[in-house]
C-alpha cells in the first residue's frame, strides 16, 4: 500500500528524510527549515560560500523537464554542501534508448549516489520513486506535473518571513493561473500549515481548480477587490500554452483585468510584498515598474531559493543517514540471533 | 548536582593570562569569537575585563561537525555571526568546555570559510582532558576530572555558573 505523504517524508524518530510535498509536515517542521535556511543565508554573505556537511555525498539533478533557475539553484546549493553533483537532462538520454525510469534510477544507485533531486511532468513521481524506487535515496521534489514544487513554496515563505516577521495575522493572495500550478498548491498549503489569516486566491474561473473553498482559501475573480488590504501579492506565471488551449481571449485581455500595475497595487496594504516565482512575463502578468519597483522581492526570492535548498537537502541526508543507521543495526541483530 | 568553582574567579584569572600572552605576542587589538552557547557568555565577560572595544563573534558549528554522518544535523542551528573582517586579524577563540578537542576543530574550519586569521589563541574554562585531537587551549580556567558518570554544564549569562551533574550510567 501506499504511504501517505507524511509517513514517507518522515522517519520513525520524525526527522525528515525525503522531500516531497508541504503535505504531511507541520508547523514545527516547515519552521525548523526556515530556520535552518537563516543560518544558510549567512553562509552565503562568507568569503568562502562552503560548508563541509556533505562532504563525499553525490547529489544527482534529474530533470525530465526543462528548467534553468531551479536546476541551478539546486546545483548550486549541493555544491556549497560540498556534494558532488551530477546532472542528468534525462530527457535526451537513456529513456530515448528505452530505458525504463525505474532502470535509470536504480542504475544511479548503483553508483552509490546518496540524493535524487527529481523534476518531472506527471504528478506524484517524486512519491512514487521515494515510495517504490529507491527509498534508501534521499528524494528532493523539484516539481512534479501539477501537483507540488515545496522548495519554491518554502523559498517564498522564507521570503516573507524576513520582511513580515511573522506569519500570524498577514493576507496573502495569489494571483493568476492556479488550476496549472504546483506552485500555488504548495503555497497555499505552506501559508495555512504556518497560520496566516487569509490566503486568496484571484483568477478568472477557467484557471481555478475544481471547488478551491476546499484548499481552505477565500476566491475572488477581481484582481482589485481581492488585493484590497493584502500584505503579501504573489503573481504566477502566465502559461501562455493555456491561450492555445482557449481558456483565457488573449494576452491583452488578461493583462487589462489581472495584470499587476503599479495602480492596482495601490490597493493592498502599504508597502505589501510583490512576489513572482519568475520567470516573468513582463507585461503579460506585470507590469515592470512594479517588478522592478521597491515593493518587489523577486530577485531575493532567488537568493533564499539557495539558502532553502540546502536546508531540505541537509535535513533530509541527515534523516537518510539515521535511517541508514538503523537498518544496519537491525542487520547486525538479525546475524547475530 | 553540585555548583563547581567560582566563574567570576576564573574568568578574571584567564583575564590576567591572557593579558600577559598578548603583551608577549605584541597584539594589541585582538577579536574575541565565542562558540555557542557557553563559549559566547564567556567571550562577553572577557570582552569587558580586557577592554576589547569590537564586539564578539558568534559561531555555530553546526555545518561543521565531524559526526554528521552519526549524529545528523543539529535540530536548532543558528546563524553565526562575525561582526568584523577575520583576515590577517588576531582571534582569541573562546569556549566553555574543551575535551576530545572535535569542537575547537569544527570552529577553526568554519573560522577560515570567513578569511586567513593572522593568528588564532585559544581560551577554555575548564579542560577536561581526553583529548582526540591534537588541539591545546592556550589559556584555561581550570582543569577537572570527572567520573565517567559526571558531565558539567555552564548556565548563563547572568549570572554565569559551572553545574556538575550525575548522569545515570547505562547498564552494560
Amino acid at each position: 500500500m501506499a504511504k501517505t505523504p507524511g509517513s514517507l517524508q518522515h522517519t520513525p524518530e520524525g526527522e525528515l528524510r525525503h522531500f516531497i510535498s508541504i503535505d504531511g509536515l507541520d508547523r514545527a517542521m516547515l519552521t525548523r527549515i526556515l530556520d535552518t535556511a537563516d543560518s544558510f543565508i549567512e553562509v552565503g554573505e562568507r568569503t568562502i560560500k562552503k560548508v563541509p556537511l556533505l562532504r563525499g555525498r553525490t547529489v544527482v539533478n534529474l530533470f525530465f523537464e526543462p528548467s534553468t533557475r531551479t536546476r541551478s539553484t539546486f546545483e548550486l546549493a549541493a555544491k556549497r554542501l560540498s556534494a558532488d553533483v551530477l546532472n542528468l537532462d534525462i530527457g535526451t538520454s537513456a529513456t530515448s534508448k528505452g530505458e525504463s525510469l525505474s532502470d535509470t534510477l536504480l542504475n544511479l544507485r548503483a553508483m552509490a549516489s546518496d540524493m535524487f533531486v527529481i523534476r518531472h511532468a506527471a504528478s506524484g513521481a517524486a512519491h512514487f520513486i521515494a515510495d517504490a524506487v529507491t527509498p534508501d535515496v534521499a528524494i528532493i521534489n523539484a516539481g512534479d506535473g501539477r501537483h507540488a514544487h515545496p522548495t519554491q513554496a518554502m523559498l517564498d515563505m522564507l521570503t516573507i518571513r524576513q520582511h513580515t516577521g511573522a506569519f500570524e495575522g498577514l493576507k496573502v493572495a495569489i494571483v493568476g493561473d492556479i488550476e496549472h500550478s504546483r506552485v500555488a498548491r504548495s503555497q497555499i498549503r505552506a501559508l495555512n500549515t504556518l497560520g496566516v489569516e487569509e490566503v486568496r486566491l484571484i483568477a478568472p474561473d477557467t484557471l481555478l481548480p475544481h471547488k478551491p473553498e476546499a484548499l481552505g482559501v477565500r476566491v475572488f475573480s477581481h484582481l482589485e477587490e481581492g488585493l484590497r488590504g493584502v500584505d503579501v501579492v504573489i503573481m504566477l506565471r502566465l502559461q501562455r500554452e493555456r491561450m492555445e488551449t482557449a481558456l483565457l481571449p488573449s494576452e491583452r485581455e488578461y493583462y487589462k483585468l489581472y495584470g499587476l500595475t503599479t495602480e492596482k497595487l495601490a490597493r493592498t496594504a502599504p508597502n505589501a510584498l510583490v512576489m513572482h516565482p519568475g520567470p516573468i512575463n513582463r507585461g503579460v502578468e506585470i507590469e515592470s515598474a512594479v517588478a522592478d519597483g521597491p515593493q518587489s522581492v523577486i530577485l531575493g526570492q532567488v537568493t533564499n531559493g539557495i539558502a532553502i535548498r540546502m536546508a531540505v537537502m541537509s535535513m533530509a541526508m541527515s534523516g537518510q543517514l539515521a535511517e541508514r543507521q538503523r537498518e544496519s543495526a537491525r542487520n547486525r541483530e538479525g546475524t547475530r540471533s | 548536582m553540585s555548583h563547581l568553582l567560582n566563574v567570576d574567579e576564573q574568568l578574571d584569572s584567564m583575564a590576567r593570562a591572557l593579558t600577559t600572552l598578548l603583551t608577549e605576542r605584541r597584539i594589541e587589538s585582538p577579536r574575541l569569537v565565542g562558540i555557542r552557547t557557553g563559549g559566547v557568555w564567556l567571550a562577553q565577560a572577557l570582552r569587558e575585563r580586557l577592554h576589547i572595544e569590537s564586539p564578539c563573534g558568534e559561531l555555530d558549528i553546526a555545518f561543521y561537525r565531524d559526526d554528521f554522518s552519526r549524529m545528523g544535523l543539529h535540530p536548532r542551528v543558528r546563524p553565526s555571526w562575525l561582526p568584523f573582517e577575520t583576515e590577517g586579524e588576531h582571534l582569541i577563540l573562546v569556549d566553555d568546555v574543551i575535551m576530545s578537542g572535535r569542537t575547537v576543530r569544527a570552529a577553526m574550519n568554519e573560522l577560515f570559510d570567513y578569511g586567513r586569521p593572522e593568528c588564532i589563541l585559544l581560551a577554555t574554562l575548564v579542560d577536561l582532558g581526553g583529548r582526540e585531537l591534537p588541539v591545546q587551549p592556550d589559556v584555561v580556567g581550570q582543569k577537572l576530572s570527572l567520573r565517567p558518570d559526571q558531565r558539567v554544564k555552564l548556565r548563563g549569562p547572568q549570572p554565569l555558573r559551572m553545574e556538575i551533574h550525575d548522569v545515570p550510567v547505562e547498564a552494560s
